[in-house]
């Protein structure tokens, strides 16, 4: 028995010195790397035209959200080889551009005739640029993305559930115009029996480990008046991320966690939003646009049963920005053909397949079309959102500040730990290091 | 096995007689013997049985080089990969070294990192949650495992079957084990809120147990315990087992009770096994990573984060390089620390 | 009793012989205990056979249809197709096309999981053997001769096992990106070879330190060498020892997740990081994470059941000897 456990063994370690890799005399392959979602299978799907077209063949390595920043940018780091492509989060645009891991695209657009003047504004500056502001491009914008919400339409058509609305709040049961009114959508669907089970009001996001929370609240944050820092002096946080309306949004986000999700919702992103919804826990849900077309074509709970809507204002508008841009890898042994892909993904005929497919184009030749807005019951909404889109710190550091406020926001939301001003003043001081060890404030 | 040799080899103790490795008592696998081999013909014999290279190579070496030949490839690896690696760690608690910034210019900080790691108050915060998570799993495991070993100490039927079946726990992947708990604990699809409704009529909805600030800790305890219990026993069980029959028998014969023999017989002999099950879960445990990581993500908010965790964050997500191997170094020095004392002390009890 | 400590075996223990209803008792609770601490496991395999919607249903099922599903789903990726997409294909070629189609899906491709267990059979392996190849020289070599410092090189070898995993890890990810072992099954062997070799070490050791030093001297009298001795007679001898080294450094290379999920991403990449990351259509695909665990853990169950005595031995041995 030893023997063959040892012969096995051997074996092995022989098989470790084979090399693992496909021979030399293939056809070009290159790998693109994007987190494992809806608009990735499009993309997929998509891509079949650029092998037809080119001869080259696609590899995929998609990794779900919850790991995707921790393994790409462990990957970057590491001068992996892995990726060719990455569609990358708009956040790490500053670092991957500071620390060379970013192919830098200007020339190349100048040569191909790509012009960012093509894509909606927002994205080139959410996904493209570094520094902010300046002409100075690491990605292609690709996909298009804000948080949004969804709700069941076909519950809030029912007249026993709208006469029970009216009777408690004495206005109509419609989609919400305000955070507030959100709130109380959410409170009155909160443990209602419909259909023989029990519902809850709203799935939003709880998520500790990589950005969920940070995200969710955000959306709560923005319309009521949080800013990252003093429009006129950067790095300035002191009284505007602490603002008295960036405590009552934090306070307004952790009372709706309280008071209207499910039960054991935690830790909860977008997998579980969707989960929560689609099985029909609640009336609800927040999640980002590129879940909309799955969720519009879900068996269960989509078609006529599923409505969407912009985050809801409250003192102003807001909605977290998403998204991602696609970038060549530096480290990448096939840099020609992932530019050939880039030149290929940028057509205005191909970006609008790409709508079609399910995937968000940022391109104006998709958006712009007069008949855009009817394309999609989503439609609108997004192009409302991305007009008031807000972004997290891009900063080459964005995420240590990212962790801050994961931490801070989850302990005071979920954990109770003190209160939203002390949450959000240690917040400060947790960035204010950050931007200190850069040398960004003294 | 064929005795090489060519007189029957002596008996001797300490190992479990298997059959096939016992000589002494399968004459018919030993080679016809002499008194004494004439040397000619058995350097044929080995001659004829060695390979080439060794005997080239054999004749020429001696007992020195032959030690050094075969502990040095050990030393050479565990001075690449363990040794060089935590000196570079040390020299890296004193810069500012960012691994996501391999171009920045490198800074001496000098103890800069040290002192912020002590007077963080989040620091202290995950050491806490280690401390809780590393003393109660030690407590329970102990307890557990002292109790299943003297149970299946009373040998009755089957108690090998089940003894393997206890076992399987602690063979899986703690990270693994984690993710399916994680399942495990859901309050509205998970079945341990079920069966704790079942048992106790508690509405399974009513509580979270990895949601919750109270119940967090307890849930990465309890899944610890259900994987490495049966590791305690059995080491628990080596000690019960050591102890000779004959001390109870004269106990007996002086007519000590069943509760003074285990008192002043079965405790005593069997501390020093329930102090290295101790010592080796206390170590494990403090390193602890994969299993908290996946079941709860240190929360909610941080009230899992272990140590390991927080060094984590801070070393592939925060790519604080400098600061995290000055953390690594005061986690090392504190379990070294602890260990050597504990390790004295655990050597006192065993001289008694 | 006296038998018994002539033929070396201490079989003694506690209470002379228990009562026929104290061992019945003491029977019914470990075997409770058994089969409760299997709840969860069982639970798991259940899972695997589970589909998606079942295995996310509230109150959980323990009444259900079993399906291939979740071991479809570990093993392929599939993307969602519109129904006339659907009616032009040709019919299903296998019981996992017929699942997937059922759920309007196509089989796009194999899933990662095939090459993640293969990744981690051979990188297991290898680092055991090469661990124990190297603990069971070093281990002689402690045992049979002088070695300077002898006592303080084994404390600090078996003490490099204190740091926490994450904590080495950080000059590793440094040392490896320079190297170029990033990502390589090698660099892995490496890794784990020198993460057990302390641990081989200081168990053989021990199983070595056993066997009397009067056999190879016997040999070496007889006109074999040191070496010759060493391969012909002690390394016979234990065996035993080897083999429970083996099993711990099998299992801890097996199930190790930490370096796995900072050192490896695509082609090296173990199953540990691998299966707590499938994903279904919402959110993790219950069904396939447990059938991915479920024959994750076969390999070593089959090898601990079936050298369940070198393991006992081997745990036991480590509490006994020092």
């Amino acid at each position: 028995m030893t023997k063959y456990l040892l012969g096995a063994a051997a074996l092995a370690a022989a098989a470790a010195l084979v090399p693992v890799g496909p021979a030399s005399a293939q056809p070009k392959t290159i790998t693109l790397c994007w987190a494992a979602w809806d608009p990735a299978n499009a993309l997929v799907e998509l891509s079949k035209d650029f092998t037809a077209k080119s001869g080259v063949a696609m590899k995929f390595e998609f990794v779900p959200w919850p790991n995707f920043a921790d393994r790409m940018l462990n990957e970057l780091n590491s001068k992996g080889k892995l990726c060719d492509l990455l569609i990358g989060d708009s956040q790490w645009i500053g670092g991957a551009a500071e620390n060379g891991h970013y192919v830098k695209l200007n020339d190349f657009f100048a040569k191909e005739g790509i012009k960012m003047d093509d894509f909606m504004p927002a994205t080139v500056l959410g996904y493209s640029e570094w520094p902010k502001g300046t002409p100075n491009y690491w990605a292609l914008p690709a996909m298009g993305d804000a948080l949004g919400w969804t709700y069941r339409k076909d519950w809030f058509a029912r007249p026993d559930i709208q006469a029970d609305f009216k009777k408690k709040y004495g206005r109509d049961l419609a989609v919400p115009k305000s955070l507030t009114e959100l709130t109380e959508v959410a409170q009155f669907f909160q443990g209602r029996e419909i259909d023989g089970k029990k519902v809850y009001g709203a799935a939003i996001f709880t998520e500790r480990g990589s950005e969920g929370i940070t995200m969710g609240v955000s959306n709560f944050l923005y319309p009521y008046g949080f800013k990252y820092q003093d429009p006129k002096k950067p790095y300035a946080m002191a009284g505007f991320v602490n603002s008295p309306d960036a405590v009552k949004g934090l306070e307004a986000y952790k009372a709706l966690f309280k008071c209207c999700t499910p039960p054991g919702y935690t830790d909860a992103y977008m997998q579980e939003g969707l989960d929560a919804f689609k099985s029909g826990q609640v009336a609800l849900q927040m999640n980002w646009f590129a879940f909309f077309p799955g969720l519009y074509k879900d068996e269960r709970v989509g078609g006529e049963h599923i409505g969407f809507f912009v985050n809801p204002p409250e003192k102003e508008h807001g909605s977290q920005l998403g998204g991602q841009g696609m970038s060549v890898v530096s480290y990448s042994p096939n840099k020609a053909e992932a530019l050939a892909y880039i030149k290929w993904f940028a057509q205005p005929e191909v970006q609008k397949k790409w709508w079609a497919l399910g995937g968000y184009s940022a391109h104006k030749a998709v958006l712009n079309d007069p008949g855009f807005a009817k394309t999609a019951p989503f439609a609108s909404d997004f192009l409302t959102a991305m007009g008031e889109v807000v972004d997290f710190w891009a900063e080459p550091s964005y995420a240590q500040l990212l962790l801050a406020e994961q931490k801070r926001i989850h302990d005071y939301v979920v954990a109770d730990k003190g209160t939203a001003k002390e949450a959000l003043d240690a917040l400060i001081k947790d960035w204010q290091k950050v931007f200190k060890d850069d040398g960004k404030v003294n | 096995m064929r005795n090489p040799l060519s007189r029957p080899l002596p008996p001797w103790r300490g190992e479990e007689v298997d059959d096939k490795l016992d000589t002494r008592n399968n004459p018919a696998s030993s080679a016809p013997m002499t008194e004494l081999t004439p040397v000619p013909s058995l350097a044929d014999r080995v001659a004829a049985a060695s390979p080439d290279w060794m005997v080239r190579r054999a004749n020429g070496l001696s007992d020195r080089s032959i030690a050094w030949l075969f502990i040095a490839p050990t030393i050479v690896l565990l001075l690449a990969i363990n040794i060089f690696p935590l000196i570079w760690t040390v020299h890296l608690s004193f810069t500012n070294y960012r691994a996501n910034r391999p171009n920045a210019a490198l800074k001496s900080v000098g103890l800069d990192h040290y002192r912020s790691i002590l007077s963080d108050p989040d620091v202290w915060a995950a050491m806490q949650a280690t401390a809780h998570f590393v003393l109660w799993t030690i407590v329970l495991q102990t307890l557990l495992g002292f109790a299943l070993a003297w149970l299946i100490d009373r040998k009755f039927r089957g108690h090998a079957l089940w003894t393997t079946i206890i076992l399987i726990p602690m063979m899986l992947s703690p990270a693994v084990v984690g993710n399916f708990w994680r399942f495990l604990y859901q309050p509205q699809i998970g079945l341990f809120n079920y069966l704790v409704s079942f048992i106790s009529g508690v509405p399974p909805s009513s509580f979270e147990m990895i949601g919750s600030v109270k119940l967090a800790p307890w849930s990465i305890i309890l899944v610890d315990t259900w994987m490495w219990t049966p590791y305690v026993a059995l080491i628990i069980l080596a000690g019960l087992r050591s102890i000779p029959d004959y001390i109870y028998e004269a106990a007996e014969v002086d007519r000590a009770s069943q509760w003074r023999q285990f008192w002043s017989i079965t405790l005593p002999m069997v501390l020093p096994f329930i102090m290295l099950a101790v010592l080796f879960r206390g170590i494990e445990n403090f390193k602890m990573f994969d299993m908290v990581n996946l079941l709860t993500s240190g929360g909610p908010g941080s009230t899992t984060e272990v140590a390991s965790i927080t060094l984590k964050r801070e070393a592939f997500e925060k790519w604080r390089t400098g600061f995290s191997s000055a953390f690594a170094i005061i986690l090392f020095v504190t379990v070294f620390g602890l260990a050597n004392i504990y390790v004295k002390a655990l050597n006192r009890v065993r001289q008694r | 009793m006296s038998a018994a400590v002539s033929r070396g075996i201490v079989t003694a223990h506690s209470v002379v012989e228990p009562s026929p209803r104290a061992k019945a008792v003491a029977g019914t609770l470990v075997a409770a205990y058994a089969l409760i601490s299997m709840i969860p496991l069982v639970w798991i395999f259940l899972t695997g056979f589970k589909s998606p919607p079942d295995s996310i249903s509230y109150p959980p099922k323990a009444i259900f249809e079993p399906t291939l599903e979740g071991y479809c789903n570990l093993f392929t990726t599939r993307s969602r197709q519109t129904p006339e997409y659907m009616a032009t294909l040709p019919p299903p070629a296998s019981t996992c096309d017929e699942i997937a189609r059922g759920r309007n899906m196509v089989i796009a491709g194999p899933s990662n999981y095939a090459p993640r267990f293969i990744n981690s059979l051979v990188i297991a392996f290898a680092s055991t053997f090469c661990a124990v190849g190297l603990g069971t020289l070093a281990a002689y070599g402690f045992s049979r001769f002088k070695v300077p410092l002898a006592d303080d090189l084994l404390f600090f070898i078996l003490s490099t096992r204190m740091m926490p995993p994450i904590a080495v890890a950080i000059p590793i990810y440094l040392m490896y990106r320079e190297l170029g072992l990033s990502d390589t099954r090698l660099g892995m062997i490496l890794l784990y070879t020198s993460v057990n070799v302390s641990l081989a070490v200081w168990l053989l050791k021990g199983f070595i330190d056993e066997i009397p030093r009067e056999y190879e001297e016997a040999a070496m009298v007889d006109g074999y060498t040191r070496l010759h001795a060493f391969w012909k007679v002690v390394l016979p001898q234990a065996t035993t020892g080897i083999a429970a080294t083996a099993i711990f450094c099998l299992i801890f290379a097996w199930n190790e997740y930490a370096f796995a999920v900072l050192l490896t991403s695509g082609e090296a990449q173990t199953a540990p990081p691998f299966i707590p990351i499938i994903i279904g259509e919402g959110g993790q695909d219950w069904p396939a994470v447990a059938a991915g665990t479920t024959l994750f853990l076969l390999p070593i169950l089959a090898f601990t059941v079936l050298l369940r005595r070198h393991l006992l031995r081997g745990i036991t041995f480590g509490a006994v000897r020092k």
